[in-house]
């Protein structure tokens, strides 16, 4: 039945150390769902993504993506088969301007492959995905150097240049940590719509209440471990969230 | 209340290009734009001419190490740094002189051959480093280039100690003088085009934050690798080109002048630009020509020179010049609250 | 068969020696010092020169060529990296330049000829396994066994040392512990370089100090480093045995040129099997973030 789901991941494990980051986290997810990916600081979810998305080797464990195993692969490998991913801490070409950002993975062979491209064509490619992202065009924010542009704009930023992919899965590592409520509110419309698309998507976040309107799913991962896996209600009315969140009551 | 003073820079009112795009709106600005280019061309074209053989033999000197300058910026864009430009230098210079030597082939082969053998073989030898951080590539370029030499002279094999002599030359010194010009010039404003292209984007890419180019779905080391094989051969090229112009190849082509001269070139004319490795490859030779008493000290001359524009200006000749042309400086006063 | 054993025993510890200096420097702070085989030589040539020139009693040139390298090696530090620290183009270049520059200023100054000997500690030999070893060599497998025991001692188990790797490893999360990470990378290259003038004061009268050997050993050092891992004494350790054995039995059954056609093979080897090194903890095909 693998070949059913769209990303299944089994049991899969990673630990640095003597720390165990990641401890046999398995679930599966169909095409189209919008899965949220929650949990306290220091719970694995950067590194589950990454163990995902190839830049952490597994311990053991097997990540299926539309029936081919992809675990262990190389980044690139993994995100020319349609897996784009942002970095929670941004990581953008410091100095090359905001569009040129965005040249990079258009070159990639996934893209050329959808879309053809030559040297000037991709650089129209690039202002348009800025604009899906609310850059406008006509403004002098494409153009300047990535460097010199605040933080919530390199989130933005970050989220064109996965789109630039052409992905048809979505890890999103912390969008909105470092945005402010007018850059939250700007962006959640881009988010909804590519829900609305169809596009499959992960998202791990912290701000709860923007999450929970637009996932349909939610997992929760402490210390490494599964302890949720369910819709937003069911999730937080958990006993085992809570004591996550919050902690036990001192008898 | 004191006065102190601010440094401004501005930029000058006539930049008119913007990438690939001119706005041209008068002469002057045309020429702003096409006399640093032309100008240093012409002059370089037609030095020759006019100064002696000596200098002009100084001048193709300048030409070989600006051409293994301009394989390490290329290289250094796509974040590799090398320690033994020599490396490569001596492999072409040993494949060209060995066609030349054992198989009596004119320059005119070998010297393709050992480019693009040259490039082929280096980027072989080097490739299960580029998986490596970078103080590996530097390392194992430096280290490769010392035991070359050592184990030529231990095995013997080559010519050994003495070498392969009286390899064929070129037809005459005006061959020599512009075939090497015309390959800087070719390599100089070749590899500018090529780092505009989105191509050169992706490598200049690679040399800052490979990370994030992984995550755009390229493939890195396949990338690095060409920028290696297009470095590696244009550095067996010169070496190649060395060895029919000395008419000998020796352990001297593994030279750690070889290695040097290039990298104090790029330090001091500025990293980057391709421009100022050329720069600094015709700043530096001649240089040390006229400082030749100092026989021995040359390398310590070129060293030292490295070291203190690394500290002192890390930018570069270049890049200094610039941004004089393009900004002008100013002091402003501003009021300081004591 | 016993001479094997107990040349390829020296050779192992003579090439650890050499090598520890670079690799701690690096180890501990991230700063490869390519300066090495420079101060190393510079330490020969100090040695002689208070020795033979200015007379002192051959202990105390050794020690203070010793200070005199770390003094350096701190002041290289503090003057030229400590403005370039964290661009690796500038560190690497910067060390590189002074080191070429220190050791070709030296062959300038005339360090090539033969007279350039600086005498053993001890005169004289001893039979080990009826093997005949002098007492220099003797003595530089103690002193080097006992600096590499110390030195991985210092490094594994004191507060101090395990503050020092820890920069190397996190310079940010050290800061935030109170580490003032340029002190301790500057402590860091003065503490190479001591040990590269240990090294060469040691090994330098077992032959005669000529400005290529310079070279030779900044070679060994990476070698040693590229095929143990460089951060790991343990690597370092296990490499120079590696290195040191296969060197010998090269050296003594097929001629003594090979000697450095078996430090290349074993560069090419590890590389392709394993790049990061025997003991390399930077899995660098693993851990891509």
């Amino acid at each position: 039945m693998k070949g059913d789901y769209f990303l299944k991941v089994d049991d899969l494990s990673k630990r640095f150390g003597g720390v165990i980051a990641v401890d046999k986290v398995s679930f599966d997810l169909q095409q189209g769902e919008f899965l949220g990916l929650i949990g306290p600081n220091g719970s694995g979810k950067t590194t589950l993504v990454n163990l995902i998305t190839g830049f952490v080797k597994p311990d053991s464990g097997k990540v299926i993506y539309r029936g081919k195993d992809i675990t262990g692969r190389m980044p690139y490998t993994i995100a020319n088969l349609g897996i784009a991913r942002t970095f929670q801490m941004v990581r953008p070409f410091y100095h090359m301007p905001a569009y040129k950002n965005l040249i990079i993975p258009l070159y990639s062979p996934r893209v050329k492959k959808l879309s053809g491209g030559k040297y000037g064509e991709r650089d129209h490619v690039a202002i348009d995905l800025l604009e899906d992202v609310g850059f406008e065009r006509d403004s002098f924010v494409p153009y300047k150097i990535a460097g010199s542009l605040p933080h919530g704009y390199l989130k933005r930023m970050e989220l064109a240049r996965c789109m630039a992919l052409r992905p048809d899965l979505i890890i999103l590592d912390e969008l909105f940590s470092g945005m402010s409520m007018s850059e939250v509110a700007s962006t959640m419309p881009i988010i909804e719509k590519l829900q609305e698309e169809g596009k499959t998507m992960v998202v791990i976040e912290h701000r709860l209440r923007e999450l929970f309107r637009v996932a349909n799913r939610v997992i929760v991962l402490n210390f490494g471990r599964k302890i949720a896996d369910g819709t937003p209600a069911e999730v937080m009315n958990s006993e085992a969230v809570k004591k996550a969140y919050l902690g036990t009551e001192a008898e | 209340m004191a006065v102190g003073y601010r440094r401004e820079r501005i930029d000058r009112g006539i930049k008119a290009r913007c990438d690939d795009i001119f706005a041209l709106s008068s002469y002057r600005e045309v020429l702003y734009l096409v006399v640093p280019r032309v100008l240093p061309v012409l002059l370089l074209l037609v030095i020759p001419l006019v100064v002696g053989i000596y200098w002009a033999k100084v001048i193709v000197m300048a030409c070989i190490i600006a051409i293994l300058a301009l394989s390490w910026d290329l290289m250094f864009a796509a974040g590799m740094i090398s320690l033994g430009q020599a490396l490569f230098f001596g492999i072409g210079a040993y494949i060209a002189g060995s066609l030349n030597h054992y198989l009596g082939l004119p320059p005119a082969f070998t010297i393709p051959i050992a480019t693009i053998g040259g490039g082929i073989l280096c980027t072989l030898l080097l490739s299960p480093v580029l998986r490596l951080r970078g103080i590996y590539f530097a390392m194992v370029t430096l280290a490769l280039s010392l035991m070359f030499v050592r184990i030529i002279e231990a095995t013997r094999i080559l010519g050994g100690t003495e070498g392969m002599t009286a390899l064929s030359p070129f037809p005459s010194l005006w061959v020599e003088v512009y075939l090497s010009l015309i390959v800087v010039l070719l390599c100089l404003f070749g590899f500018r085009r090529l780092i505009n292209t989105d191509y050169g984007l992706v490598l200049r890419g690679i040399g800052e934050n490979d990370r994030a180019v992984m995550s755009g779905g390229i493939n890195i080391y396949w990338y690095k690798a060409q920028t290696l094989f297009i470095g590696s051969a244009v550095a067996a090229f010169a070496g190649a080109f060395t060895a029919h112009y000395q008419m000998v190849v020796g352990m001297a082509a593994f030279a750690l002048d070889y290695s040097i001269l290039p990298l104090a070139a790029v330090v001091v004319g500025g990293s980057g630009t391709f421009a100022g490795a050329a720069l600094g490859a015709l700043i530096l030779v001649p240089l040390s020509e006229a400082l030749r008493a100092f026989v021995g000290l040359r390398i310590v001359f070129y060293c030292l020179a490295m070291v203190i524009f690394i500290v002192a200006l890390p930018e570069g000749i270049f890049h200094y010049l610039q941004r004089r042309y393009h900004q002008f400086e100013r002091l402003v006063e501003v009021e300081v609250r004591k | 068969m016993g001479a094997v054993l107990v040349y390829g025993l020296i050779n192992s510890v003579i090439l650890a020696l050499t090598a520890i200096g670079f690799s701690l420097t690096f180890g501990i702070s991230g700063v490869a010092n390519l300066a090495h085989g420079g101060l190393y030589i510079l330490a020969g040539y100090l040695t002689w020169q208070l020795f033979i020139h200015l007379g002192l009693p051959y202990a105390l040139a050794a020690v203070l060529a010793v200070i005199i390298c770390g003094v350096i090696g701190a002041l290289i530090y503090r003057l030229v990296l400590l403005r370039v620290r964290g661009l690796m183009l500038s560190e690497v270049i910067a060390t590189f330049g002074l080191g070429i520059a220190i050791l070709e200023a030296l062959r300038w100054a005339g360090l090539i000829s033969y007279k350039y000997k600086l005498p053993a500690f001890i005169k004289g030999g001893l039979q080990i396994g009826g093997v005949a070893v002098d007492y220099q060599r003797f003595l530089a497998v103690i002193i080097g066994l006992l600096l590499v025991a110390g030195l991985w001692f210092f490094t594994h188990r004191t507060k101090i040392g395990l503050a020092f790797r820890g920069i190397a490893q996190n310079e940010r999360t050290a800061l935030a512990y109170g580490i003032e990470s340029d002190q301790a990378a500057m402590l860091s290259v003065a503490f190479g370089s001591a040990l590269a003038a240990v090294a060469a004061i040691i090994i330098l009268p077992l032959g005669v100090t000529t400005v290529d050997i310079g070279y030779e050993i900044l070679i060994i050092a990476f070698a040693v480093g590229i095929v143990g891992g460089l951060e790991s004494t343990l690597g370092i350790v296990v490499a120079a045995f590696l290195l040191g054995y296969s060197q010998t039995f090269a050296a003594m059954y097929i001629g003594t040129h090979w000697i450095m056609i078996v430090n290349l093979i074993a560069i090419v080897l590890v590389l392709i099997i394993k790049p990061s090194g025997l003991f390399g903890k930077f899995k660098e095909l693993e851990e891509r973030v």
